[in-house]
């Protein structure tokens, strides 16, 4: 646009004040991150330098993984993550193709239903969920922990991938259906791999929810063999909350797997957001 | 298979084969959905209509309620949750959609360097859990570690600070504050997009009636902008009056100190699943979700049917 409109001094204050706010979001997970590798004097005494070389120090991570079973409650938080975004994704565009694809009676209808769980959270189910759980069996496995995710995530997909189904060409589906294909081949080999940048968008706004969850490991999965990332980290460092050493390790931790996939899938979730995916 | 020509003309056909397709594609998620989330909601929502009577559950009718809004330790704990829930939710208002809306409008300016750095940058605290975000402010904020107290003191301020998170008078702002400051990149991404939708040719006439910079904003893009806003709101009103992790993660689920920083969320887990020497209690805990779901569904039935009715949307 006109650069007459960008006086300097105007850019400048502009920036400065991005470049603060910057600041505050990123200078905890810094801190946190650079204090994991001092040692315990160091992080006490220089809380805010780089680990150098007299006070670098493993020690933590050391306690971390000596303590905590960190890689199997990976393991955990990792299944729980892909197999409810990997159902989220099928059963909703499942829905989606045929809430946007075929006229029957009750299509708004169901439609409206299955909407109401974007605003409503699943969390107000807890008590009966629970119960619902322990007389099926399922207290204490990651399988509860998977339906009650894909539940959770279902409505918002189903939401937004009928909306770029109905953008499918029909044409190209009704060509499909005179060379004989059967619906189902039209749903999987036609409309899937067309709203694929969608089912990504879709993909990133389930996982963020699921991997950080609290709540429902804390109710429906706490034991050992079940802990998730968030509540091993959690209740790890309500056990070593005077090691400072191992918390911030813990942390770093935690941080590193959600650091990792914003890195890879940053430029797929901006573009969902901004091309009106969540409108 | 041919369910070409009812798409086309809209009129159902009058004998066909029965379209099985349609069923097996629906009913996955249908069921999935209904088993684990509606039928579990409803029988929350009835469960909150009976209590033990003689070791029997027995159908009480609206006496959970009634126990919940008036029996003075119950009742206590109650109205002190819904104040503080609704302090963290006019806090969240307050700071967290302007200064979401402030930083959005300066990302959009066009032309402007790095933009997309800041962006990333500033949704990163967003990604986190709570557990990380609210272990990190606790040690920050910690005056053991005096990290807090020392920055303040390069500014001259050191005799402003506290320990926060632990007197009660302050606590409850201070947890507000941190969820702010994770939650900002919502406001932020769904504003910024809404900004980035507004014609290039709206600015430009605008800029050839004069209107530019400051005044722009507020006379052109705001106006714009309100349906986002109004969307923005409303997820910030059910996020907040469901939240329980942050809370929990920071101060524990007794909500210290003191109660200070009890919300709904955190008394409901500590109804529900009791806490220390508090025995758990399923049919308050289903009354207090019963609760939280009728503030919910007041607070999206009047966003629904009434600001989003009289907002005007603008057609481009």
């Amino acid at each position: 646009m006109s650069k007459a409109r960008s006086a300097p001094l105007r850019t400048a204050l502009i920036h400065l004040a991005l470049i603060s706010y910057t600041l505050v979001a990123l200078f905890p997970v810094f801190l946190t991150l650079v204090n994991s590798f001092k040692n315990r004097n160091a992080i006490f005494r220089e809380p805010m330098s780089l680990p150098g070389p007299s006070t670098f120090s493993l020690i933590g991570y050391e306690t971390v993984i000596a303590q905590g079973d960190f890689l199997g409650y990976f393991q955990n938080s990792l299944i729980v993550t892909v197999v409810s975004i990997a159902l989220v994704l099928l059963f909703g565009a499942m829905a989606a193709f045929a809430l946007s694809e075929y006229r029957f009676r009750g299509n708004t209808l169901l439609g409206l239903y299955l909407a109401l769980g974007i605003m409503i959270p699943i969390r107000l189910g807890t008590v009966a969920i629970l119960q619902g759980m322990v007389a099926a069996g399922l207290v204490n496995t990651l399988t509860s922990l998977i339906l009650v995710y894909t539940a959770q995530g279902l409505p918002l997909a189903i939401f937004i991938l009928s909306e770029f189904m109905r953008t499918v060409s029909d044409d190209l589906k009704n060509a499909g259906r005179i060379d004989g294909l059967s619906e189902y081949s039209i749903f999987f080999r036609l409309v899937l791999p067309l709203v694929r940048p969608a089912m990504a968008t879709v993909a990133v706004f389930t996982m963020i929810p699921i991997w950080n969850d609290l709540w429902f490991p804390l109710i429906l999965a706490p034991g050992e063999e079940t802990k998730t990332v968030t509540l091993g980290a959690q209740m790890f460092i309500g056990q070593f909350v005077t090691n400072w050493n191992a918390v911030l390790s813990a942390l770093s931790l935690a941080i590193l797997p959600v650091m990792v996939l914003y890195v890879i899938f940053s430029r797929q979730l901006i573009r969902g957001i901004t091309s009106g995916a969540v409108k | 298979m041919s369910d070409t020509d009812m798409t086309d003309t809209g009129i159902a056909p009058v004998k066909r084969p029965a379209r099985w397709h349609i069923l097996v594609f629906l009913a996955p998620a249908f069921l999935v959905y209904t088993a684990v989330m509606i039928l579990p909601l409803i029988e929350t929502l009835r469960l909150s209509l009976f209590n033990m009577v003689e070791g029997q559950l027995a159908f009480v009718g609206l006496d959970n309620f009634v126990r919940l809004f008036s029996d003075p330790r119950l009742s206590a704990d109650f109205w002190n949750a819904l104040k503080n829930n609704t302090i963290f939710f006019i806090i969240h208002m307050l700071v967290q959609n302007p200064v979401g809306i402030a930083i959005a409008a300066m990302l959009s300016i066009s032309g402007l360097r790095f933009a997309a750095f800041y962006r990333s940058a500033i949704f990163v605290p967003t990604l986190l859990s709570f557990v990380i975000v609210g272990f990190i402010w606790k040690l920050i904020l910690s005056p053991i570690w005096g990290i807090a107290p020392t920055m303040m003191d390069w500014v001259g301020l050191k005799w402003a600070f506290a320990p926060w998170l632990g007197k009660p008078e302050t606590a409850l702002i201070t947890v507000s504050l941190i969820s702010v400051w994770q939650y900002i990149g919502i406001p932020m991404m769904l504003i910024y997009a809404a900004l980035l939708n507004i014609p290039e040719e709206v600015l430009e006439a605008a800029e050839c009636d004069g209107i530019t910079g400051w005044s722009q904003f507020w006379k052109i893009k705001l106006p714009l902008i309100l349906p986002s806003i109004g969307i923005v709101s409303v997820l910030t009103f059910v996020g907040n009056f469901n939240a329980f992790d942050l809370i929990y993660s920071v101060q524990g689920a007794l909500a210290g100190p003191n109660g200070a920083t009890d919300i709904l969320g955190t008394l409901l887990y500590r109804t529900f699943f009791g806490f220390q020497n508090q025995m758990g209690d399923r049919s308050m805990g289903a009354t207090i979700a019963a609760v939280m779901f009728i503030i919910i569904l007041a607070g999206v039935s009047l966003y629904l049917f009434v600001i989003q009715r009289r907002m005007r949307r603008y057609q481009f």
